[in-house]
């Protein structure tokens, strides 16, 4: 067991993975020479050369239309998006070619690419560097989308995206990357859709991804103190997201809380709802309850933004309105 | 557009000024220009008939860019089209049978009547597929030729794109890169002068050529309806980039014939069938032929076997089976073993 910080977590993920596999390429802005603007692919360029590790123009749109020709001529691209929010510009490359490429074609090649997006607030980056897009690729047929939430899920489900034939868009949340983690040694791959309990408890679910499952377990350290059992599920994986292990959860808690740092409305959140409330109706004792950012983009001042982010305060007063 | 129409016609009176006497590469490529003419006319017929559901965007006119540029690859190349792709489909070696498929619907199609006539693609040929988005196959192909310099393959990239592609951002991000990368591909803009429902000349504020020299992009034109000449200036461009591994744009000026799409009244445009018909790629290459002492009655074979080729792709097409909803369900991702 070695302890890695999440940033580092991924570096040594893609290390291993070019390494292994002759195909892999990394490619995006500032990732080579300046070692990428958070510090996640620093000495790989020293290591793999330049022809592997390919610095690239701001050019969203063409790297990640490049990556899928790339995918689809026997590449395995992992490209970088310098923030999530960025990938506004590479979305026909993401949507309209990588998703497809595999249906639309009859089946005829694989589109084994990652994308990799850096999301959320914290760092009073403002509306355009902050925010938390992942639900919009899990709305969309052919694409995979995963979101780790510590060192250990980041290189497991890292190495997991890389062996992928799907295109898989690998959200990291950016207030993770210092945070350090006990990482087996050697690492080992963590399977794509498939959610871990984290916590558990008897008397109430709560399902959070990313940065948000460390809220909900101080959630449920909270609750706690008042005699209430929380079980924590970090999802992992979005899209698949594992209805299995949320429903297996549910069906002994009886009360269920969704979490996450992206703007509650039309988010995850609803789409697990939705099929809880659906498949899993009668094991429920109250509403489903969703905890999410206000419908406001995310907003620049220290005090507007921090009032914006879903908190612990709000899963645990989630939490208590479940058992009311 | 009068402009193209004189440098198109003295383009044409030097090059066939100086044609060679025998020219069995000419035949070949007369065969391919017949084979994508006669498909796509088929096609209009199973189109009016509702046999072929959709919208469909003809080549018909254009057919010698595709295959002057597509007759100078080798196999192992690559090519990324656009939803004007019949052409470059038929040329890079698609099965017709495959492809009226994938028109009409059928599960035999190269994609499984998922992609249909946005979509002809066939992996193994290198045929990187047709693309209904505009601009979004260069990218595509400058990842391609990134994938053949990085595994050494000796081979290029060659995208197809219009006029109309040239507004795209895609166009100028994609051309960046290819150049500061150094990767081997062909740009091959088909310029027939329309950009969809409108003249390029309202939509594009710069020369080509001018723009490819601040690029620092070797850049040549030819005459797009001649397959000679389009050839001659492909192969020059190609061996220049397997050489150097340095991008190049050819440009091809040429006409469209029908519609943006089939059934597109064309309100927009005012007749130019004398244009048209002298200038028809077919009729080209055919006089050059005669010329060289190939018979009329060698044409009108070629013609009627590839007209019975179609015909019993046709036949073939429609004694297909329906694709599955079910398999169509699960060909939405791609399983670990197609890796």
């Amino acid at each position: 067991m070695a302890e890695l910080s999440f940033g580092k977590a991924i570096n040594r993920a893609l290390s291993d993975a070019l390494n292994d596999d002759a195909t892999v390429v990394v490619m995006g802005e500032d990732i080579g020479a300046a070692g990428g603007p958070f510090a996640v692919t620093r000495g790989l360029q020293d290591r793999f050369g330049a022809a592997r590790i390919i610095d690239m123009p701001i050019s969203e749109a063409a790297i990640t239309g490049a990556a899928t020709g790339a995918a689809l001529s026997g590449l395995k691209p992992v490209v970088e998006i310098m923030f999530m929010d960025f990938c506004s510009l590479a979305m026909d490359a993401i949507v309209n070619q990588a998703a497809k490429a595999h249906f639309m074609f009859g089946g005829q090649r694989p589109v084994p690419m990652v994308i990799r997006m850096p999301h959320g607030a914290g760092l009073n980056a403002g509306p355009q560097h902050s925010q938390c897009l992942e639900a919009w690729f899990a709305h969309i047929p052919g694409l995979k989308v995963v979101c780790p939430s510590d060192a250990a899920s980041a290189y497991g489900l890292l190495r997991a995206s890389i062996d992928e034939p799907n295109p898989v868009v690998f959200v990291e949340n950016k207030r993770l990357y210092a945070v350090k983690g006990d990482v087996a040694e050697p690492p080992v791959e963590m399977p794509i859709g498939k959610a871990a309990i984290v916590r558990a408890g008897s008397d109430a679910t709560v399902v959070a991804y990313g940065a948000t499952v460390d809220l909900a377990l101080k959630a449920a350290q909270a609750l706690c103190a008042d005699g209430i059992e929380v079980e924590v599920v970090d999802l992992r994986g979005i899209q698949p997201w594992d209805k299995e292990a949320v429903l297996e959860s549910v069906t002994r808690t009886h009360r269920l809380v969704i979490a996450h740092e992206a703007v509650e409305a039309f988010g995850v959140g609803a789409e697990i709802a939705a099929t809880v409330a659906d498949i899993g109706f009668y094991e429920l004792d109250s509403p489903i309850i969703r905890v999410g950012a206000p419908f406001m983009p995310v907003p620049f001042a220290k005090s507007l933004e921090s009032e914006y982010l879903p908190d612990a305060k709000r899963i645990e007063s989630a939490v208590r309105r479940t058992l009311e | 557009m009068h402009c193209l129409f004189i440098r198109v016609t003295e383009s044409r009176a030097i090059n066939h000024s100086n044609h060679n006497s025998s020219n069995p590469e000419l035949l070949d490529q007369f065969r391919q220009l017949l084979l994508i003419r006669l498909a796509e006319e088929r096609l209009t017929v199973l189109f009016a008939d509702g046999e072929v559901p959709g919208f469909i965007h003809l080549g018909i006119g254009q057919e010698a860019v595709a295959v002057g540029v597509i007759s100078q690859l080798e196999p192992a190349d690559t090519v990324a089209s656009n939803h004007r792709g019949h052409g470059h489909a038929l040329a890079k070696g698609l099965s017709i049978t495959s492809f009226f498929s994938e028109l009409l619907g059928m599960e035999q199609g190269l994609c499984k009547g998922r992609g249909g006539s946005m979509h002809v693609a066939d992996f193994e040929l290198g045929m990187l597929g047709a693309n209904g988005i505009v601009g979004a196959g260069m990218s595509i192909a400058v990842g391609s030729a990134l994938a053949h310099k990085t595994l050494k393959r000796n081979a290029i990239a060659v995208v197809f794109f219009g006029d109309g592609a040239l507004a795209e951002g895609l166009f100028h991000e994609s051309i960046n890169m290819a150049k500061l990368l150094e990767l081997p591909i062909l740009f091959v803009c088909e310029n027939n002068g329309w950009s969809e429902f409108s003249p390029t000349d309202a939509q594009i504020a710069f020369q080509l050529d001018e723009l490819a020299a601040g690029y620092g992009i070797s850049y040549s034109t030819a005459f797009g309806n001649d397959v000679s000449e389009v050839a001659q200036k492909a192969k020059r461009a190609i061996d220049q980039i397997r050489e150097t591994s340095v991008p190049a744009l050819l440009e091809c000026k040429t006409l469209r014939v029908r519609g943006h799409f089939e059934g597109d009244a064309q309100k927009y445009r005012e007749s130019d069938r004398q244009e048209v018909e002298a200038h028809d790629p077919i009729r080209i290459a055919s006089e050059k032929l005669l010329e060289t002492g190939v018979q009329q009655s060698t044409l009108d074979d070629i013609r009627t076997q590839i007209n019975n080729s179609i015909e019993a792709a046709v036949v073939a097409a429609r004694k297909g089976t329906l694709p599955d909803f079910q398999s169509a369900l699960a060909g939405v991702y791609a399983a670990s073993e197609q890796m």
